[in-house]
């Protein structure tokens, strides 16, 4: 087990299944087929991104750097997590971007359920971390690789 | 956060539940990013991302009729971006059914909610809302609450007005309070430089690849750009506004770049010039030999690769006038040239409707329908967001369309060869 300290920037807890995106993830490209199309295990659709593209979302706990791309993307995330579609977690490895963080906090403030997000879990937890890796994230911004 | 009396009060209630948690929304967000204040947005108006009714994107529309319900409406007009349908725009009536039956069924709706949120008026859907025709233009310095992504960098970048990468809803929020939080391009240490590129290339190169070329190597970061000036001039005219219209839209959309300073030639870079660099700046060089690196790298999205295309979209960020006049003398020259009348590909061009309008008054407006090329004021991408559509051999000038449909990306020349019955290469 290898365990990183991040930031909670909404604290919650969560115990998932790793979803790694190495590069930046673009959330409207990602997201906007799934939503639109009733897609309730929000596959991703963004062909620029060859960790994710086709790959469920919707439960996993998401390890990306940072998002990228359209300025729509806070409101979609928001929209995904009001639709149940979003990841169970969000773990980043940079600082949280605006976009991201506004997706997150939207989620906390007007949903009734949170989406526990940690950023600046660093370098090392992007290396270490693989898709399919179990994940338990705690209040205080713990991240344990199982 | 430390809040003004009147700040406090909204977040502790006291102007009701719903602006205490816009206003709560509004500080969490401000404090991921070590914001100490909210400082009040001082241009004319916002501009809003959200453009489009989907269906299924309830809880968005749900919290609308709520803000409205509870009064919560912004305290200043607003533009927003493109609608994602216009008849005037090649379909057929499959596509019109999943469009406005099972995609946009909400867009009317929507459209309605927009003007009691503080739509400025009922011509006010574009991404170009900088534009003169259109008059949602900052001055420098102002603080704004803005979303969509190439009008920020558009707005930062070329005007000097101040405003973050917001998301969509938090820049509704911040035109609803009346104020943003003070972090990242509100300060002047969040706008230095910590990339520079040097452009080295033997002419100069598309916007659109340009800008995708620097998104993809420095994110989020802010690139000083050097090298640049030189091939499109020292001062802001038309020609130059268009070209970093186009190339930052792809700088923010290929990675998520919300300020970029050209050497010489954008207002801070102007008066401040490389003091804009922060210590330990990062250098990118970009030659002939990168750009191409980076434009072979492009995935094509198309089942048939060799598929004839069937339609081409001109105009993501929408037009300026005088891009519409220019393509359409080029579009026109290349179709005499080849003895032709009508474009091979059916071609959208896409602009803002006030600067539709006023092309309409110009003789070039006769010229370009007699091309067989269509005027439009829809947002490109939303039409490719249909299945069908995206099913479709479409292509593009566009990085930003590029990047988020399967619409395949050629250069402007390459472009006006294909659609004027030439070959790609």
């Amino acid at each position: 087990m290898k365990t990183f300290k991040g930031r909670a920037v909404v604290p919650g807890t969560a115990e998932a299944t790793a979803l790694v995106s190495h590069g930046g993830f673009n959330t409207l490209a990602s997201y906007q087929k799934s939503l639109m199309f009733g897609d309730k295990t929000g596959k991703c659709g963004d062909q620029n991104n060859p960790d994710l593209f086709g790959k469920p979302m919707a439960g996993t706990a998401l390890c990306l750097p940072q998002t990228i791309g359209s300025t729509t993307g806070g409101m979609v995330l928001y929209c995904a997590h009001a639709m149940e579609r979003s990841p169970a977690c969000l773990l980043f490895s940079n600082h949280i971007d605006s976009l991201a963080a506004a997706g997150a906090i939207l989620a906390d403030v007007w949903t009734d359920r949170r989406l526990p997000t940690v950023d600046c879990l660093g370098e090392e937890f992007i290396k270490t971390v693989k898709t399919g890796d179990r994940i338990k994230v705690y209040e205080d911004g713990t991240v344990e690789i199982l | 956060m430390e809040l003004t009396k009147e700040q406090q009060q909204i977040l502790d209630g006291e102007k009701g539940d719903t602006l205490a948690k816009i206003m709560k929304t509004l500080v969490m967000y401000g404090e991921t990013f070590g914001a100490e204040k909210m400082v009040p947005v001082t241009s004319k108006m916002g501009h809003l991302v959200t453009s489009f009714g989907l269906g299924v994107m309830k809880p968005v529309y749900e919290l609308m009729d709520k803000l409205i319900a509870d009064g919560a409406v912004s305290s200043q007009k607003f533009s927003v971006d493109p609608r994602p349908l216009d008849k005037n725009v090649p379909s057929d009536p499959i596509k019109n059914l999943v469009f406005k039956k099972f995609m946009y069924s909400a867009q009317e709706s929507y459209d309605k909610q927009l003007e009691k949120l503080g739509l400025l008026n009922k011509n006010a859907y574009t991404c170009t809302c900088y534009l003169d025709e259109i008059g949602n233009t900052p001055e420098k310095g102002e603080v704004l609450s803005w979303a969509e992504s190439s009008a920020v960098v558009y707005a930062n970048s070329v005007l000097g007005a101040r405003c973050n990468r917001n998301s969509g809803i938090i820049e509704l929020f911040g035109s609803i309070v009346g104020y943003v939080p003070y972090f990242g391009l509100l300060t002047d240490e969040g706008r230095k430089a910590t990339w520079v590129v040097e452009v080295k290339t033997s002419k100069t190169p598309e916007a659109q690849v340009l800008g995708s070329a620097i998104g993809m190597k420095v994110m989020e970061d802010v690139p000083y750009v050097k090298g640049l000036s030189e091939m499109i001039g020292t001062e802001l005219n038309d020609e130059n506004r268009a070209y970093l219209k186009d190339f930052g839209a792809a700088t923010a959309s290929n990675g998520a770049v919300g300020l970029y300073h050209i050497a010489g030639l954008t207002p801070e870079a102007k008066e401040q010039g490389e003091s804009l660099i922060a210590e330990n700046a990062k250098t990118y060089v970009i030659d002939d030999a990168e750009l191409e690196r980076v434009k072979n790298g492009y995935p094509v999205m198309w089942k048939d690769k060799n598929a004839v295309p069937k339609l081409c979209f001109i105009g993501c960020p929408h037009l300026t006038l005088a891009q519409l006049k220019e393509w359409t003398e080029k579009i026109s020259a290349g179709l005499a040239a080849k003895g032709l009348k009508k474009v091979k590909v059916p071609t959208v061009l896409t602009a803002a409707p006030d600067v539709a309008e006023e092309f309409s008054k110009l003789p070039d407006a006769a010229r370009l329908k007699a091309t067989g090329a269509v005027l439009s004021y829809i947002c490109p991408l939303m039409y490719m967001n249909n299945p069908l559509a995206g099913k479709m051999p479409v292509i593009t000038n566009s990085n930003k369309l590029r990047t988020y449909t399967t619409a395949r990306y050629y250069t402007s020349d390459e472009i006006l060869r294909i659609i004027t019955g030439g070959a790609a290469k």
